[in-house]
């Protein structure tokens, strides 16, 4: 008994602080998203019902906001981990200038988010002065400029994912690079000897033995993607509305501090929506992935 | 499937890029195995062996030589076009699929108008894992299974693709002591059910003893000797050889030829042609003889007694090593019991006392006793 006392004891700072941070913010958010009619002022509130979720999943702003983190989530997350792979699978067939490489692939990770939104507007903006290096290169080849930043949706879009893509590949080259090294060259040989032609070897043998980190990385490239915001801002500016680039995140954000903020009521149950989409996807994630670690992994 | 290799040769580009002069891991390999047969591939660690087995698998492309499979030469074929199959050291299963599918593996490879039918697959892969006898644990994964059975697996996955030549690489050094009996004894028997002509890489002696019809002596990427186990024990070409081979190792003393005569030290132990001066000599543990009357005057350490013999543990001013192991069979223990007996005392008290000053005289078996020139290691007559 005074053994766990004190055990207790010596987990108090932990819990307190895990309980004022973590724990207290939760059930919070919970209570603001079932206040209805909430106000931040006066500290009153009309009602408590499911009035907050009704109006965010009728409110057209929140709408496009879950659509265009959807399609970022549903383009960048296959499209990033595949260029990884294959990145990565030609940087372990090289030696010549490999270590040259891998620094260059790495490089976008070290770089600031804003800064690198920088570099996109110049290749991507339409100023006074230029359309923009893109649009230089596209006029070149005879096609007219096109307006990505402030332009049609398709466009903005593609520069939207571009950029995401581009910002989240490093760490997914870094990642999976260590695992195709990990891999037993003596399996290699094996199939070798057998041989086996180079592509059985690498979707037979290969993907098998990296299929635990490429399912890491889908898993937290989902999570990551549906978080999507500062990426947003970065090309698009805070007014994310206004340029119908808006993700879940940004409209949380803007329910609280945003020009017609002051809605933590709204925000809060934005909030526990997008908790609830990405809670199921990694759900089914893990669900997939354990099954075919059941069929093929389990090394 | 006959093996034949004419000055084979393989160099390896010098890791310390200061030194120029490239590492020759095999060189200037001239040999044959015949068909059918055994043969363990023998040195120490970093002499070459792998390297000249993936020589022969086709995973290496020699420097120079040649290497023909019956009059086949396959110097230039791929591993997958020479037919042969291969055993890696760690097994190198793939450990995410059954043993089924690691077994059938090298048969979906084939194409062309080798490629056969599911069931033929079905069929190779179970023949091959009866003949390993592996069968109920076809579902199984490579973690599921002892080191033991990895192996058979390994082993299976070689042999479905009925190749000419069977190479296995280290086949024993993951298994524990008893199961490397059985495992060698297990190897012995497919090779005899097959009749596949089979090379393995080893670095212990005992292990290529006891079931290979010829063994290779390499040293640095040198052959020493070719010949069947028993031929090579016996009649060691150099100093080298005669130590690597047999356990208790080779008891190695410095000598001298004078006057026609063999000194170890003070003792006259053999009369001998061989030219005057130093000498290397080489005295196999079963080659001492406990004789009162001996020529060879050791100081006694301990008796030990292992079962079946008894091993005496002495020392000798001219020996190389700190002390000398004798193997003295049961028909001639009588004379140590009776030399310890005079002391009166048992064998037993002859362990403690670990350094007395009793004498122990050995005569020596002409056959076990072998003369090597001091300076090239080279045998010598006696």
């Amino acid at each position: 008994m005074k053994q766990q006392a004190k055990g207790w004891l010596y987990l108090l700072p932990a819990l307190i602080f895990l309980g004022v941070f973590m724990v207290y913010p939760l059930i919070d958010v919970l209570i603001y998203s079932l206040e209805e009619g909430y106000n931040f002022a006066s500290q009153t509130r009309q009602g408590v019902g499911l009035g907050n979720y009704a109006y965010v999943l009728r409110d057209p702003y929140f709408i496009s906001a879950l659509k265009n983190t959807f399609v970022i989530v549903i383009i960048t997350v296959p499209l990033s981990t595949s260029l990884a792979l294959l990145i990565s699978y030609f940087l372990s067939r090289i030696t010549f200038l490999r270590q040259a490489f891998q620094t260059i692939y790495f490089l976008p990770y070290v770089t600031n988010t804003l800064a690198v939104g920088l570099v996109f507007m110049i290749l991507f903006k339409k100023t006074a002065y230029t359309d923009g290096m893109v649009n230089v290169l596209l006029n070149f080849f005879g096609s007219p400029s096109i307006d990505f930043i402030e332009g049609p949706y398709a466009a903005k879009m593609f520069v939207m994912c571009f950029y995401t893509i581009w910002v989240v590949m490093p760490y997914k080259i870094l990642i999976l690079t260590s695992a195709l090294a990990s891999v037993n060259p003596v399996y290699y040989k094996a199939a070798r000897v057998d041989g086996t032609s180079s592509l059985r070897i690498f979707t037979r043998i290969t993907l098998p033995c990296i299929s635990p980190m490429i399912f890491y990385l889908v898993i937290t490239g989902f999570i990551g993607a549906f978080k999507a915001y500062s990426d947003e801002v970065a090309l698009f500016g805070t007014d994310l509305n206004a340029a119908g680039m808006n993700t879940i995140v940004g409209y949380v954000y803007d329910m609280l501090y945003g020009e017609g903020g002051g809605y933590p009521s709204y925000a809060a149950a934005a909030a526990l929506i997008l908790f609830a989409i990405v809670f199921t996807i990694t759900c089914i994630n893990l669900l997939v992935s354990n099954n075919k670690a059941g069929i093929g992994g389990a090394a | 499937m006959k093996v034949t290799l004419e000055h084979l040769t393989k160099r390896f580009p010098n890791r310390n890029k200061k030194i120029h002069e490239d590492v020759v891991a095999v060189n200037d390999f001239t040999f044959e195995i015949p068909d059918g047969k055994l043969v363990g591939l023998l040195g120490p660690s970093g002499c070459g062996k792998s390297t000249a087995l993936n020589l022969i698998c086709g995973l290496e492309k020699p420097t120079e030589g040649k290497i023909f499979f019956d009059t086949d030469d396959v110097t230039e074929l791929p591993p997958e076009r020479r037919g042969v199959g291969m055993v890696f050291q760690n097994y190198a299963l793939y450990p995410h699929m059954t043993v089924r599918q690691n077994i059938i593996f090298p048969l979906q490879n084939l194409k062309g108008k080798d490629k056969i039918t599911k069931e033929q697959m079905e069929e190779r892969a179970m023949t091959a894992a009866k003949l390993v006898q592996i069968e109920a644990l076809m579902e199984r994964k490579p973690s599921e299974m002892s080191g033991g059975q990895q192996q058979r697996v390994a082993i299976a996955r070689a042999l479905v693709k009925l190749p000419r030549i069977l190479l296995l690489d280290e086949p024993l050094s993951n298994l524990d002591a008893r199961l490397r009996l059985s495992t060698r004894e297990e190897i012995r028997r497919i090779q005899t059910s097959t009749g596949i002509t089979t090379i393995f890489v080893t670095h212990d002696q005992e292990e290529a003893m006891s079931i290979s019809d010829l063994i290779i002596v390499m040293k640095e990427g040198v052959i020493q000797q070719i010949g069947k186990p028993q031929d090579v024990y016996e009649d060691p070409v150099n100093l080298f050889v005669a130590k690597f081979l047999g356990t208790p190792p080779i008891n190695v003393f410095h000598a001298r030829v004078a006057g026609g005569g063999l000194y170890l030290g003070e003792d006259r132990i053999a009369d001998t042609k061989a030219p005057e001066g130093p000498v290397t000599v080489g005295i196999r543990p079963e080659g001492f003889i406990p004789d009162p009357e001996g020529p060879l005057a050791c100081k006694l350490h301990r008796v030990e007694v292992m079962g079946r013999d008894i091993s005496v543990v002495s020392s000798h001013e001219a020996s190389e090593n700190a002390v000398i192991r004798s193997i003295i069979s049961s028909a001639e223990s009588e004379v140590v019991r009776a030399l310890l007996a005079d002391d009166s005392k048992p064998p037993k008290a002859a362990e403690e006392s670990a350094s007395d000053d009793r004498i122990v005289r050995f005569k020596i078996r002409p056959a076990k006793l072998y003369l090597f020139d001091t300076e090239t290691g080279n045998r010598l007559e006696l």
